[in-house]
């Protein structure tokens, strides 16, 4: 494959396009309590149980600014090489609408928390950097449930003033893939920090889309669509591909491209105009007199920044010297910390040729069709290590060893249970195994004769039945061994 | 005992404490002197029945060593207290009770005072008469049809009429300050961040701040005193040690710088309140302080600044008043944004409409800078004047306001006139520091007017102390004729 093939472009009639992808991450932060007040995060809870006065917006109530959501905050901007801004300020931006109960949101506009950043993306055509404008703190709103009722909307304000990061890229992603690899990244970044969770089922990592298209080398950018919120990074690829031809159709046929936000339709897989420039919200900020703006402490950066855990880049660094991986092994194995946890556990005692590469072939194989996660698989790091440990010294062949995780991929049995209770022990004793090669060798002494004549092909044979007697328990090495003597 | 109520709060509570007299004869004698009064309108709620039983609790097994025994006090309708309905004398809010109690009042409750009622406000503050109020107006016990000032006028009302030993009001830009100095009482807007506003309906948090609105200087150092201190509720609230206030009130303002700014000799300022000026800096020059000439270049501007500042807040403070969590919702309207918009009309006066759209605009793109932007950075000027006096002088002396009380609906439909009622107590605000007005005479017809001490931020005990000086040889005294009990 050829640098250029690599390149994303859709195939105008009037010539080749490039996309223009930029991304504003939503990012809940991992916090016991919300962003101004004591409340609990907690996903899941009945509708309104996790509500303050201060979320609700009572009369008289003021915000007062959670520490631990600064810290985790300045985490993932130490997380992102980024530039931390020792000040910053939290302004309101306001709109009315029924799940903002304050008629207003707190968030960074004109100095945010975190200032340029950087994000390395291990791509099949190398690594590239996608660069990060800016990382600020908001609160999010509430959930308006329009289909519980005909003709009323209920609102449950449990995420009323839950802390959020928003990360916005800089327009540097040009394709669905690296879209994919970029939100991957990212997510797994702030998993390793443990500043979010990266749930994107339960809402904790969403995304605003903006998507333009321009003539293959051209400089300048073309105009921008927004795609609002986006759950899934399959559907953002989706919506993606979808605004990207929109764009490039509408250009050709001479027209231009409004700016404007639009929705994703998973169903239909396409996307809509929610609302044009004209109509965009005038929201109104200003700095938020109830809060003082946001002075960091040196030390505290300082602090974070020394007890900063190993992350994806490093790790992989790390793998590939001590465990001499190849950098595409150790990419895999990095990408979740989970599975670099799951990694380095099972290798702590046992093969690291075979942990990755039953890690990554027939483990990796059965959590995709079981769609789950590494630490939901019933394959424990213990019962891993078991079955890589009875494959090196001996007691089952690696063919066996495919049998035996057959069964524990689904039944989760420890595989020294499952080798006895399905007698797969191999055939190791080499006074068994002569006497079953003796047998073989007076039973075919035609063979025997046309090998020693120079027929080395037999020598196959003989195994084949060597196997076929032991069925199929025979050790390999060791029949080939008695085998070689024996035909001398 | 001659009448309880004509006292200070000071006495009052001396009298407790020696047990010459029980909170519930105090209580029981105020609850009288409210019923009796037909028109002053100064209350929108009453606590009589469960301030009697408050009194009774107290006197049952009275606790002594706090600052304020016993005592019962009436607070403006804009602090939100536990169980008992609060208003912000709107109809957005006519039926509000907050399951929660004020950090303020809370703290006056830890010093053994109760809850008398709740005093009618122009509505969310809004106002320089108390003729916003959804309510009704209130009037000034000093005449029939006269307004008390605002927006905290309810408080002073009731205060200067003796319905309440003492209250307490918001200051955003005069709200205190004024009505103090149209009824003749005391009133002290503290430091910004002295007094947590956690708990009290906000209408442009930057400059809002309670304070103490009392009989006399001493009553408002021991209010003071009961109310001041940090609130980690309120990210604003300065964290300082408490101060004795009432205990290190002194006379002894001998050597004290005192400032007098040219820029408060304003055109049309009637003849009296020129004199009552010049009378103060006499009587402060016998105290023994020394009296300097200052300017405050900037306080052309602060009155515009206010009100580019004060509405921007209070257009996103009141944005939460939407019918839909609770308070006031319209019943007209076929989906949310018609009930926004009917919620809204219906349930908002007109000035505070007024300010609301004032405020959306200057937020809006494209006048921001213009506006906004510019007003933050003249109020930066206005605390940069203020700053560079107190290098000079220890307080400033000024009037409290250019005129004194004016009738009912004198001013009402003129915006720009009531505006200019603040132009000497909006600078405060601005800067963030404290000033205290006190009564400094009358005028022919026997209106009070109030003179103005404004102090460096924090030194509360020095404009206290300058103050207490001043009440002395001016001797004031309030001759009221008590037309509303008639």
């Amino acid at each position: 494959m050829t640098k250029e093939n690599e390149k994303y472009l859709i195939n105008g009639e009037k010539g080749k396009w490039e996309v223009v992808i930029g991304l504003e991450v939503h990012a809940q932060v991992t916090s016991n309590s919300k962003l101004f007040s004591g409340s609990s995060t907690k996903f899941g809870a009945e509708p309104n149980t996790q509500v303050s006065l201060v979320d609700s917006a009572f009369p008289g109530m003021l915000p007062v600014i959670n520490e631990y959501c600064i810290q985790q905050a300045v985490k993932t901007g130490l997380g992102l090489n980024a530039k931390i801004n020792t000040y910053s300020v939290f302004d309101r931006k306001n709109y009315f609408y029924a799940d903002l109960p304050q008629g207003y949101q707190i968030s960074q506009y004109k100095n945010p928390i975190v200032g340029e950043g950087k994000i390395t993306l291990d791509l099949p055509g190398g690594t590239k950097t996608i660069g990060i404008e800016r990382l600020h703190l908001e609160q999010d709103a509430g959930k308006s449930i329009h289909d519980l009722d005909p003709s009323n909307t209920y609102v449950d304000l449990n995420r009323s003033g839950v802390a959020l990061m928003e990360i916005v890229s800089k327009p540097d992603l040009r394709s669905p893939d690296e879209v994919n690899a970029y939100v991957k990244k990212l997510r797994s970044i702030m998993k390793y920090l443990g500043t979010c969770d990266g749930n994107m089922q339960e809402g904790s990592l969403r995304a605003d889309v903006n998507v333009s298209v321009r003539k293959e080398g051209d400089k300048e950018l073309g105009t921008r669509c927004e795609i609002k919120n986006v759950n899934s990074i399959k559907f953002m690829e989706m919506a993606i591909a979808y605004e990207a031809q929109r764009q490039v159709e509408l250009l050709e046929s001479g027209k231009s491209i409004d700016q404007e936000t639009r929705l994703f339709d998973i169903k239909k897989n396409e996307t809509r105009s929610m609302r044009s420039k004209e109509d965009a919200h005038d929201y109104r900020y200003f700095p938020d007199p109830d809060l003082l703006p946001l002075n960091l402490d040196k030390e505290l950066i300082e602090n974070l920044k020394k007890n900063l855990p190993e992350l994806p880049d490093q790790k992989k660094e790390r793998f590939i010297k001590d465990y001499s991986l190849s950098a595409y092994e150790a990419n895999i194995l990095v990408s979740e910390k989970e599975i670099s946890e799951y990694f380095e556990e099972v290798v702590k005692n046992s093969d690291i040729k075979l942990a990755k590469n039953w890690i990554i072939g027939d483990l990796f194989a059965s959590l995709n069709d079981k769609n789950i996660s590494i630490s939901q698989s019933p394959v424990t790091t213990k019962k891993m290590s078991q079955l890589i440990d009875s494959i090196s010294s001996g007691v089952i062949s690696g063919r066996t060893a495919k049998e035996v995780f057959e069964v524990m991929k689904e039944t989760g049995e420890e595989p020294n249970k499952i080798i006895e209770s399905k007698g797969l022990q191999q055939k190791s004793d080499p006074k068994e195994l002569e006497g079953i090669i003796d047998k073989i060798l007076a039973d075919n002494k035609d063979k025997v004769d046309q090998y020693k004549s120079g027929k080395d092909k037999l020598f196959g044979f003989f195994v084949g039945q060597v196997m076929k007697v032991s069925g199929g328990k025979a050790n390999p090495q060791l029949v080939n061994q008695i085998l070689k003597k024996k035909l001398k | 005992m001659s009448d309880i109520t004509k006292k200070s709060l000071s006495e009052i509570v001396n009298l407790i404490k020696k047990k010459e007299i029980k909170s519930q004869e105090v209580t029981a004698s105020f609850i009288d002197n409210i019923k009796k009064d037909k028109k002053l309108n100064s209350f929108i709620t009453n606590c009589n029945e469960q301030a009697l039983e408050k009194a009774k609790t107290f006197d049952k097994n009275p606790k002594l060593d706090t600052l304020l025994p016993g005592v019962p006090i009436a607070v403006k309708d804009l602090f939100c207290t536990e169980g008992v309905k609060t208003t912000a004398g709107s109809k957005m809010l006519e039926n509000f009770i907050p399951n929660y109690e004020s950090t303020i009042t809370k703290n006056l409750w830890n010093e053994g005072a109760f809850l008398l009622g709740k005093l009618n406000c122009d509505e969310y503050a809004m106002g320089s008469s108390n003729e916003t109020s959804y309510f009704g107006n209130v009037m000034n016990p000093i005449a029939e049809n006269t307004v008390p000032g605002g927006s905290s006028g309810g408080s002073a009302s009731a205060l200067a009429s003796d319905l309440t030993p003492t209250t307490i009001g918001t200051d955003t830009g005069g709200s205190i300050r004024q009505p103090a100095s149209f009824t003749g009482t005391v009133g002290l807007k503290p430091t910004y961040g002295l007094c947590s506003r956690w708990g009290i309906v906000a209408f442009a948090s930057s400059l809002d701040q309670a304070g103490p609105m009392t009989k006399t200087v001493e009553d408002c150092a021991l209010m003071l005193e009961a109310m001041a201190g940090f609130d980690k509720k309120d990210s604003t609230s300065i964290n300082k040690k408490k101060e004795n206030y009432s205990k290190n009130l002194t006379d002894n303002i001998k050597g004290l710088k005192i400032g007098i700014p040219k820029e408060y000799r304003v055109d049309g300022m009637p003849k009296e309140i020129d004199q009552l000026w010049e009378n103060g800096k006499k009587i402060l020059k016998e105290s023994g302080a020394e009296i300097i000439d200052i300017s405050l270049p900037n306080t052309k501007y602060a009155l515009p600044t206010y009100y580019i500042v004060a509405p921007a807040e209070a257009s996103s403070n009141l944005a939460r008043y939407d019918g839909v969590k609770y308070g006031f919702r319209s019943s007209k309207g076929n989906n949310l944004i018609e009930m926004y918009e009917n919620t809204r009309s219906e349930g908002f006066g007109d000035e505070v409409k007024r300010r609301i759209l004032i405020g959306t605009y200057v937020l809006s793109s494209g006048y921001y800078d213009a506006y906004y932007i510019k007003a933050q950075k003249v109020r930066q000027l206005i605390k940069n004047d203020f700053d560079q006096s107190f290098k000079k002088v220890d307080a400033i002396l000024t009037p409290s306001t250019p005129s004194v009380a004016f009738k009912i609906d004198e001013k009402k439909d003129d915006p720009i006139s009531m505006y200019l009622n603040d132009i000497f107590t909006v600078p405060v605000n601005l800067a963030g520091i404290p000033a205290i007005s006190i009564p400094a005479g009358t005028d022919n017809n026997n209106y009070p007017l109030g003179l103005q001490l404004i102090g460096k931020a924090l030194d509360e005990q020095k404009l206290l102390n300058i103050a207490f000086a001043a009440e002395k040889k001016i001797n004031f005294k309030q001759n009221l004729n008590r037309w509303w009990e008639k």
